[in-house]
């Protein structure tokens, strides 16, 4: 997982059917300090995250198709998971 | 998922039989204010997309993954088209 700030969202009418019905937001990388990576994320949402939260953003694996439910593995990938409170971190 | 803008198309006579029928497009990584992010890709199209226009596509594992019961020789496939992107609560 990678920690990410939500920065907007996308809208698009024409999309693969796995996005159907789905929020799809725009999420930058980012570092513990809250320092913004370079990059943008395209994850589609499942906790309800709106723009400025700091989220946690699964992109491995089988992650997408077990939290959306697939019965077969789907051309999705990155999906926010979770909504960060508060990180407590030792780096600079 | 990541974002691009198609920039161009390729044709290719002979190629692996699953991608009969595909149309493959050149295809620039960019961030949500369009900045370029790294080399032009080639990427399946799924949605009927154009040149110029702006797209989320998916990488890995799951860009094999746009057709039922087939998976196809791709590493990059275009899973939807922006219609426009709502950017606010960001910045750096």
């Amino acid at each position: 997982m990678i920690l990410g700030k939500v920065v907007g969202s996308i809208v698009s009418t024409i999309k693969h059917k796995s996005y159907q019905n789905k929020k799809i937001m725009l999420v930058r990388p980012m570092n513990p300090d809250g320092s913004l990576r370079s990059g943008t994320v395209v994850a589609v949402d499942t906790v309800g995250a709106g723009p400025g939260n700091v989220v946690l953003v699964a992109s491995e694996g089988r992650s997408a198709q077990e939290i959306l439910g697939f019965e077969k593995r789907q051309p999705l990938r990155s999906v926010i998971v979770g909504i960060v409170d508060y990180i407590e971190t030792q780096s600079k | 998922m990541k974002l691009g803008r198609i920039t161009g198309k390729v044709w290719a006579t002979i190629k692996d039989p699953k991608l009969n029928s595909t149309t493959l497009y050149l295809m620039q990584p960019v961030d949500e204010e369009g900045k370029h992010l790294g080399p032009e890709l080639i990427a399946v199209d799924t949605v009927s997309s154009r040149e110029g226009d702006l797209v989320y596509w998916v990488g890995g594992a799951e860009a094999t993954m746009p057709f039922e019961g087939v998976q196809i020789p791709s590493d990059a496939t275009i899973v939807g088209l922006v219609d426009h992107l709502d950017v606010r609560g960001g910045g750096t």
